[in-house]
């Protein structure tokens, strides 16, 4: 068969044009002309005047091309797109600059032996490529592990009586975990300081730590898991239990699966608030200086603990070593979430 | 009118549920459903919370016969469909009374498993719901895994539930593909593939063709005829052309004000030729709802 027409060169008419293209670009510049002059001119000084005129401006004279070219509306839509610029400019600027200023001061910091070596035999005031924090990732591992195996199952048991049973006890239960979720840290560390060590070990240890960051993690996981089930459609439950299965067997095979993603979701959200806590870690863990693999005795060294006392002893090495040790921990989440996006995107088979 | 199409329906119609129940009894094929002698409703009323939903409902479903509710939105048609096999107490605050007999024995008495009773009565619901983590496959033999069957032949017996929905053609080349690949109408196929793998007496459908293309439709009728030999089905649908086409019985649901009530039941071929009563007329000439 003969083809009767001519294949189209594929285009996107709803693109800027090359004209509109070049007015952008125009506004832009108009706006920082006129942030500049503004500031030079008045009274306004300082980074955030031109930040908030050059949106300002920017938002006027778009505003104005939109009012002169198509209607009123067009330019009230034309305002509200730079209003919503300004709001995510907002939001990334300071993500932007912690992450750049933790990676540019931490980065002195780092060294051959940082993740081999512990600081058991390094004193504040020895250079820097002596000594390491080992200790310190080992211990924030130990904590982070123990306290989720013990709240994983217990915050999603949680959100499963809210969402499946829906028994009697539905909204206290409700309501004590937004209550517990709302809980300071430092509160939680005393909570178990006088309840556990002072009655019953009478030591410190990684584990005494781990129970108070449980406290923290468990309300995170159990609200976010029960709002990913609430999510399932309920179809899904019914369609379980008229195939014959028992409430407990449909949850299992059914509602749990479909949510998984979501559920590795709460469990990083959980590892998100306590992996850098550092109230109840101080107040609990001792802090040890060498590497300890037994959460159950012994000082325990963690990343939070080893930046704040890197700072607070103050020398210039230990300062630089307190840097590298945030760039560690950074890093760490950061590798964290990726490895729960990864799995929890994972499809089985 | 096409509403004489099924000539059999009178055959059956004169059937009683005893000698259906023995030819289910003789010559069943492995695999297929025993028969029994079928579904009964006595006197059944549901009420969701303080209102009244539905009144006094009673009505035989023979087996191996298929039944269709008709009746305006909000007559109680799929309320009391989800009475028949237990779904109905899963609506917070929903209360039932009356009774339900399967084989003469009432599944709503006290002690009765009721995750027993779901797998002799299944159902197919309005909107295709396979299940989002599992594959077309595993879709087929959940019922299995949910009610913790054994079965020593899953794969015969995939394709043959498969084979019995219509569906065998399209997917043999993809079980392994996931369920929500499938298209809207290959979806419900699934749906009631996977509840005739747990072998149900009685199939319950609630509006299975409400969200499908007439071609999707046309398949899941002829599934349904090809099913009613083996077991017995009842249909809740807003399309009386179905009804006509795939019934052998017709009841007429209607809720004037009050709770929904069963005006008329009959064979299909009485109820849109020479309903007894007015309004199921009205209700099938078109005249309202």
């Amino acid at each position: 068969m003969t083809q009767s027409y001519v294949i189209p060169k594929p285009s996107r008419p709803w693109r800027p044009s090359p004209r509109e293209k070049a007015l952008n670009i125009g506004l832009l510049l108009a706006s920082v002309v006129t942030s500049y002059a503004l500031v030079a001119l008045t009274e306004m000084k300082g980074k955030l005047a031109y930040f908030f005129v050059f949106f300002a401006a920017l938002a006027l004279f778009n505003m104005a091309r939109g009012l002169i070219t198509k209607d009123w509306m067009n330019g009230r839509d034309q305002f509200f797109s730079v209003i919503m610029l300004l709001g995510m400019t907002i939001v990334i600027l300071p993500t932007a600059s912690i992450i750049y200023t933790v990676f540019d001061r931490g980065r002195k910091g780092l060294h051959a032996g940082l993740l081999t070596n512990d600081m058991a035999l390094a004193t504040p005031s020895d250079p820097i490529t002596s000594g390491g924090l080992l200790h310190a990732i080992v211990g924030t591992f130990l904590l982070v592990a123990v306290a989720s195996i013990v709240s994983l199952p217990i915050g999603i048991l949680t959100a499963l009586y809210l969402t499946e049973i829906k028994g009697r006890f539905t909204r206290p239960i409700r309501f004590l975990v937004q209550a517990m979720s709302g809980v300071p840290s430092i509160v939680a560390g005393l909570f178990i300081l006088s309840s556990v060590v002072y009655t019953v070990t009478k030591s410190y240890s990684g584990l005494v730590g781990s129970l108070a960051l449980t406290i923290l993690m468990i309300p995170t996981i159990a609200r976010t898991a029960e709002e990913v089930l609430n999510l399932i459609p309920n179809d899904l439950r019914e369609a379980g239990v008229a195939l014959g299965g028992t409430q407990w067997r449909t949850v299992a095979m059914v509602v749990i699966p479909a949510a998984r993603s979501g559920l590795i979701t709460a469990l990083i959200l959980g590892v998100a608030r306590i992996v850098g806590e550092t109230a109840p870690i101080l107040l609990l863990t001792g802090g040890g200086d060498a590497v300890n693999f037994n959460p159950t005795q012994g000082a325990m060294g963690s990343l939070p603990f080893y930046i704040w006392k890197s700072f607070l002893l103050g020398t210039e090495e230990s300062i630089t070593r307190g840097w590298a040790g945030l760039l560690v921990l950074l890093v760490l989440v950061l590798s964290l979430f990726l490895l729960a996006r990864f799995l929890g995107s994972r499809r089985t088979k | 009118m096409s509403f004489q199409s099924k000539n059999d329906n009178k055959e059956k119609a004169m059937a009683t549920p005893s000698s259906l129940a023995s030819v289910a009894a003789n010559g069943r094929k492995p695999g297929t459903s025993t028969l029994g002698i079928g579904l009964e409703a006595r006197g059944v009323h549901a009420w969701f919370g303080k209102h009244h939903a539905l009144a006094n409902v009673s009505l035989d479903f023979p087996a191996g016969t298929v039944t269709a509710l008709i009746g305006p939105s909000g007559c109680g048609k799929s309320t009391f469909i989800r009475t028949l096999n237990r779904m109905h107490e899963f609506i917070p605050g929903a209360a039932m009374a009356g009774e339900v007999l399967l084989d003469g024995k009432d599944i709503y008495e006290p002690g009765t498993d009721v995750t027993k009773i779901r797998l002799k009565i299944g159902m197919v619901f309005q909107k295709p719901n396979p299940f989002p983590s599992m594959t077309i496959g595993e879709n087929v033999l959940s019922g299995l895994k949910l009610a913790q069957l054994k079965n020593a032949n899953k794969d015969d017996l995939m394709e043959e539930c498969l084979v019995r929905a219509g569906l065998w053609n399209e997917v043999k080349d993809r079980l392994n593909a996931h369920g929500g690949s499938l298209s809207g109408g290959q979806q419900q196929r699934l749906c009631i593939a996977r509840a005739l793998a747990v072998n149900p007496q009685v199939l319950l459908m609630d509006e299975p063709c409400s969200a499908l293309d007439p071609g999707s439709t046309l398949r899941i009728e002829e599934t349904i005829k090809e099913l009613s030999e083996t077991m017995t089905i009842v249909i809740v649908t807003h399309n009386m052309q179905q009804a006509a086409r795939v019934s052998d019985f017709t009841a007429f649901f209607l809720a004037d004000g009050g709770p929904g009530e069963m005006i008329e039941t009959a064979a299909t071929s009485q109820i849109f030729s020479q309903p007894r009563d007015e309004r199921t007329e009205n209700y099938v000439t078109g005249r309202f709802g």
